[in-house]
């Protein structure tokens, strides 16, 4: 999932100091499942903003609504009423859908209340750890199902740096070594001899090195030209 | 995978002309090596900024007492002068740079660029290493580059050098570069699994030398140098073990603390704490140390790192008796 945590409230007070109506909206798929942007934290956030404009003595009125995805058009639609309402719209989505949210609402005022931080798991509850740094190119079968990409501070392709120290990276010992987890994931699948063949330069095209990345897929499109939604 | 350092489209393959010449003289390092000659390299660290009289009085230092000198290319990622100016004074000074490349600041643009630059400046040795991470520098919210590892930047240089050909397929023209290759080597790093298969790497992408991290534990070196040497690397690759000269016992215990790939044993801190002169006492270490690899199959020379200590190394060169310095 896309992870991200939401902006400290200082922040978030300042972005929206100068509006009156405001809609903070929620989405309900990845950031709610990490807990920083969905229906409950809409809702406590809208709360803790009228509380402080209350303390202030500064008129806000906070309106708040969570859809499903707010990369996704049809949910955005259901929006439209409220957001119709405001001045401006605080989206505590991750950075696509804010960005789809100003894209929907051409003429409204659209603010990041989140910072989309990563793709990764859950690793236990109030936990979360990144894992695929998007390349565009897997090469998790040379690696052990770890990519080193994600996981290598320097995103080094054929084994470790001097750096790497018990198993922990020089980056910061609360992160695993990701080569270390590579050799010992090799080793224990009895495929370390893997680990002797030299990864060549990568073509960075696929990552964000190749300009805006999009996806076509023909096939689907035709499809939807037939059978409308 | 794609495999990126094909070209979009090959041409058919044209009746095969003998690569170009390789341009300008070789490196004299190489030379010393392939003669069987002990060499000795030590370090200079280029200044914080422009006090070019700092690197004159390293040079200074170092000249006569060392076959080469490595410059750091920023290390622990501190801004300082480039390590292909601070080569190019040494070549114009007479001390024989070896110039060290990270791939944390560079692509492979920059990294085939600054190569050619470099050569046409005189420097042939070039030590390509991944970089100290930049969170510990000077600029910690830089970006870092890695668009290669170590191991890939070798094997641009080496296709530069044996193919006149750039990573990306077209042609290095008007001649080979006639480089050196070096990378680093750290054999008690961890994870020890994959030391030797990491050097091995090495040795196949192109290097012709390592200089290791420093070495204290004898014992454990001479096993590494067995399982390289029973790999047949020692044949293609001139080792070099670093030799770090201890100040105090309090030294011995910080670094084995706190840096990366480095064993220090015990008996070593008991006899740095056993003489108040720390300094002396790390000297006598050092060149100890010089004699004692010096026996181990495979080892070709020693590479000497005295941190902002530059002024020791003739002392234990001088000690080790491997030069006479200056005039000899």
């Amino acid at each position: 999932m896309i992870v991200g945590e939401q902006k400290p409230f200082e922040q978030i007070v300042k972005l929206i100091e100068r509006y009156k109506r405001i809609l903070v909206a929620g989405c309900g798929t990845c950031v709610s499942v990490c807990f920083a942007g969905g229906e409950k934290e809409a809702g406590i956030l809208a709360s803790m903003l009228r509380l402080e404009a209350q303390k202030n003595g500064r008129p806000l009125e906070v309106l708040e609504q969570t859809v499903k995805r707010q990369c996704d058009r049809e949910f955005l639609e259901e929006m439209a009423t409220k957001v119709g309402q405001v001045d401006a719209v605080l989206s505590i989505a991750c950075g696509c859908g804010i960005q789809f949210m100003a894209e929907r609402f051409q003429d409204k005022i659209v603010l990041p209340g989140l910072n989309t931080r990563f793709i990764g798991v859950t690793l236990e509850q109030g936990e979360w750890a990144e894992r695929c740094a998007m390349c565009g190119d897997c090469i998790l079968d040379r690696t052990g199902g770890i990519c080193p990409v994600a996981r290598c501070a320097k995103r080094l392709h054929n084994g470790p740096c001097g750096g790497s120290s018990g198993g922990k990276c020089e980056v910061g010992k609360d992160r695993d070594c990701g080569w270390a987890l590579i050799v010992q994931r090799l080793q224990k699948l009895g495929e370390l001899d893997r680990y002797s063949e030299i990864l060549p330069p990568r073509n960075w095209t696929t990552s964000r090195d190749g300009g805006q990345r999009k996806v076509v897929r023909e096939d689907l499109k035709e499809q939807g030209r037939i059978e409308p939604r | 995978m794609t495999e990126a350092a094909a070209p979009k489209k090959a041409k058919p393959p044209a009746e095969k002309t003998p690569p170009p010449p390789v341009v300008g003289p070789v490196s004299g390092l190489e030379k010393l090596i392939k003669a069987g000659s002990f060499v000795v390299t030590a370090e200079l660290g280029p200044p914080k900024g422009l006090d070019l009289e700092a690197i004159h009085k390293k040079v200074g230092i170092l000249k006569g007492w060392v076959d080469a000198a490595n410059v750091t290319d920023n290390q622990t990622a501190v801004v300082r002068v480039s390590s292909i100016a601070t080569a190019a004074i040494m070549v114009q000074q007479g001390l024989e740079p070896v110039m060290q490349m990270v791939a944390r600041d560079r692509n492979r643009i920059a990294i085939q660029s600054d190569m050619l630059g470099a050569t046409a400046l005189g420097i042939r040795n070039v030590l390509c290493l991944s970089g100290d991470h930049q969170t510990f520098g000077s600029e910690p919210g830089a970006a870092n580059v890695y668009d290669v590892d170590s191991i890939q930047m070798l094997g641009i240089l080496k296709g530069m050098r044996d193919d006149a050909k750039f990573a990306g397929g077209t042609d290095v023209e008007g001649g080979r570069p006639p480089l050196f290759l070096g990378a680093a080597w750290s054999p008690d790093a961890d994870p020890a699994e994959v030391r030797t298969l990491r050097l091995a790497k090495k040795v196949r992408a192109g290097a012709q030398f390592v200089q290791t991290q420093c070495i204290f534990d004898l014992a454990a070196f001479k096993l590494e140098m067995k399982k390289a040497g029973d790999m047949g690397l020692l044949d293609k690759l001139a080792v070099l073990p670093g030799i770090i000269p201890l100040k105090s016992a309090g030294m011995a215990k910080f670094m084995r603390k706190n840096v990366a790939g480095i064993s220090i044993p015990e008996d070593v801190v008991k006899r740095m704490e056993g003489n108040k002169d720390g300094k002396e006492e790390g000297t006598r270490l050092a060149v100890e140390t010089i004699q004692a690899v010096r026996e181990i199959p495979g080892v070709r020379g020693v590479h000497i790192m005295a941190i902002e200590w530059e002024s020791k190394v003739a002392d234990i060169v001088a000690r080790a008796g491997l030069k006479k310095g200056p005039g000899a």
